[in-house]
């Protein structure tokens, strides 16, 4: 996907001004947050599996390059092919010499983000290999031509009216007004393409180093489909996915599908290993494993590094009001909301995506929802603090930072100017106690008033106060 | 220098580790680690006194029908009990371990292969069922075709009642001691296949099957 992320605050506001797209964000926050607060209530252990599922992953990114290596070895002793994928554009050519090798001529695929990183779609049809996305969220998007919004629910910006208009067009019959409806004739049209594909391609959310295994977690069953029906199945993920053990599985797979959707287990899970086996009447003659760096190592050994334990729920976006407000395509990149103010920056650089670290109201909601205890905010202010370093914010915020910095360094200056400020502060406030304009941050008091402070600082307040109470003694 | 050698190397650097590939103590003791299996904390729903009314309960929110049959016997009547209730057609294609049922008595036509995509009913039995989720395990091999379970839009599933266990991690215990390796795919199903990728609401039948009915031995 071609990074949008440096005009954030320009779709941000054309997103806020979109009376649809408001309409779709609003009914979906709904039944994420309820729905995983449900969930969360009845487990009854959250905290406990939160703790061990962190742990879980710290172990294997801690030796991050033996966890591989194993997983590598199992792989191959299942006949899998497995290869390795410095950034977006060895994975596709990786991909696109599989296809070509192999005579392929369709594929269809389960959702990837990795996929959508490395832009393969793109680049296997100019390939000349025709490529069908089979969640049903994907699907309405290719047929859109859009990126995903969301990394779970990638269509949630689209209302049904919208979904009824593309396939209209896309499949030629009369217009549907029911999402049954829909939902069958997207089945019918799919199901041809599950029967014909050369080439499944899927990604998988975590690789299990014990065994050598690759996995899907879907409700729709389209990847299993996808890695069972055609002769080639290529799985595309990114190196931080590994994990020790399927026990390790067990515990992710309690906190992934609550934390998305508030379901306690998807429909299918399905965790495959290897090539067809002797007499096996299904499943494909070869699998091609690739791993993805594509910025990864530049977390390893970062003070960063915990972003690595993400396990792609969305609970962070679900429950972040920007997000909820301007939506996955402001963010301008595969991966939006607070994670993706993490990663994207990391991945294709802070200075394409300066606005990402600080589109956030460090309310902490994301980091209390993320199943793998993500600080969240605390890893954007670290990107603030590199942005500040790099000189990537403007003159003038960083002017205001270094003065803000000198001045709370030292107390008598601090107490002085903040006397000063909270009487100036009162008087623009008038006598109704609001004030309409601040100098500079104009876009801020466009919208709201900030309220007037009482004109004197907390420390004369305070000295005040504890004069009284010793008088009182 | 190949991507995996620069990857590698990369990482160890960065974490402060010398040379360019993991040595052979690293890798004894991350296979050490993974040989451990330790198990996580896990919800006390999972080890339900009852596990039987935990699994109905968990298939219930799933949207699997259950049934009860008292011998493998009696599997066909029921069927044929379920596809009539449905309104479904007396045809399937099942796994062979089922084929020397009386199917020609209960009026069902029996064909031992696995499924195509115009099968309309798939029959299947399990390699064990887990109570915590209301989940059935599949396991791909030459006599248990995974299609079967997938491509028809009624999928009916046989457990036996002392495969019944409480939770995913009894069933990797399970798979390590009968099987050893995983075979290619090792299929959890929990419920009819569902979407809600239209404005969140629920749809059964996105790919797979519409209807998910286990028959409980």
């Amino acid at each position: 996907m071609q990074i949008q992320s440096m005009f954030f605050k320009k779709r941000a506001s054309e997103k806020l001004d979109d009376a649809i797209l408001q309409g779709n964000m609003k009914r979906a926050k709904g039944k994420f947050v309820d729905g995983r607060a449900k969930a969360v209530a009845e487990f009854g252990v959250w905290e406990e599996v939160r703790t061990h599922a962190a742990k879980v992953r710290d172990r294997a990114l801690a030796n991050l390059d033996a966890y591989l290596v194993e997983f590598e070895r199992n792989a191959v002793r299942r006949g899998a092919v497995v290869h390795w994928a410095e950034d977006a554009e060895e994975a596709c050519a990786i991909i696109a010499g599989i296809a070509a090798k192999n005579g392929v001529r369709k594929v269809t695929k389960s959702k990837s983000m990795v996929s959508e990183e490395v832009n393969l779609n793109e680049r296997l049809e100019a390939a000349g290999v025709q490529v069908v996305e089979t969640d049903l969220g994907e699907y309405i998007l290719q047929l859109a031509h859009e990126p995903p919004s969301h990394i779970v629910a990638p269509a949630v910006h689209k209302s049904k009216e919208q979904v009824a208009e593309l396939f209209v067009r896309a499949h030629g019959k009369p217009r549907l007004t029911e999402i049954p409806a829909m939902t069958r004739e997207a089945r019918e049209a799919l199901r041809d393409h599950f029967l014909t594909a050369d080439m499944g391609i899927s990604g998988s959310n975590f690789v299990i180093a014990e065994t050598g295994t690759t996995l899907t977690v879907t409700n729709e069953g389209n990847a299993d489909m996808v890695t069972t029906l055609p002769r080639i199945h290529v799985v595309i993920t990114g190196i931080e996915k590994v994990i020790g053990t399927l026990e390790d599985f067990a515990t992710l797979i309690r906190l992934l599908p609550r934390s998305a959707i508030g379901q306690s287990i998807t429909n299918y899970l399905t965790l495959t290993t290897g090539v067809k086996m002797p007499g096996d009447t299904d499943g494909p003659e070869q699998m091609h494993i690739v791993l993805v760096d594509a910025g990864r190592t530049k977390l390893v050994g970062s003070d960063l590094q915990e972003m690595l334990r993400c396990i792609r729920c969305g609970a962070c976006m679900n429950h972040c009001p920007v997000y909820q407000n301007v939506g996955g395509h402001a963010y301008g990149w595969v991966y939006p909301g607070p994670m993706g103010s993490i990663l994207t920056p990391v991945y294709v650089g802070l200075e394409n995506a300066g606005d990402l670290p600080n589109a956030a109201t460090f309310c902490g909601e994301c980091a209390v929802a993320c199943p793998v205890k993500i600080p969240l905010p605390d890893l954007m202010r670290k990107l603030r603090e590199q942005q500040f370093d790099r000189k990537l914010r403007p003159w003038s915020e960083r002017m205001v930072i270094a003065a803000w910095g000198f001045t709370a360094t030292r107390p008598a200056l601090y107490a002085l100017l903040s006397r000063i400020g909270a009487r100036v502060a009162r008087w623009m406030g008038g006598s109704e106690g609001l004030i309409h304009w601040l100098p500079g941050i104009d876009g801020w008091t466009k919208g709201r008033d900030m309220p007037a402070p009482s004109g004197r600082t907390f420390r004369e307040m305070y000295r005040q106060k504890r004069s009284g109470a010793s008088h009182g003694r | 220098m190949g991507a995996r050698e620069n990857i590698l190397a990369r990482i160890r650097k960065a974490q402060g580790r010398a040379g360019a590939a993991p040595t052979e103590a690293e890798m004894a003791a991350v296979r050490e680690a993974i040989a451990r299996h330790e198990v996580g904390p896990q919800p006390p729903f999972a080890h339900a006194p009852d596990r039987l009314a935990q699994f109905a309960k968990e298939c219930d929110r799933t949207g699997t029908t259950l049934a009860t049959v008292a011998s493998e016997r009696d599997v066909p009547a029921e069927v044929a009990r379920y596809l009539a209730a449905n309104g479904l057609e007396r045809s399937l294609a099942g796994w062979g371990a089922f084929a020397g049922l009386d199917w020609a008595g209960a009026g069902i036509a029996f064909h031992n292969r696995p499924a195509a995509a115009d099968d309309r009913t798939g029959l299947t039995g399990c390699f064990c069922a887990i109570a915590e989720t209301g989940t059935v395990l599949l396991l791909s091999s030459p006599a248990a075709p995974k299609v079967t379970a997938l491509l028809p839009e009624t999928h009916v599933c046989v457990v036996r009642k002392e495969r019944l266990l409480d939770t995913m991690e009894d069933s990797f215990a399970l798979l390590r001691r009968e099987v050893g390796d995983p075979p290619r795919a090792v299929f959890y199903v929990s419920g009819p296949s569902r979407t809600a990728d239209i404005e969140q609401t629920i749809v059964i039948g996105a790919h797979g099957p519409y209807r998910v009915h286990v028959i409980l031995i």
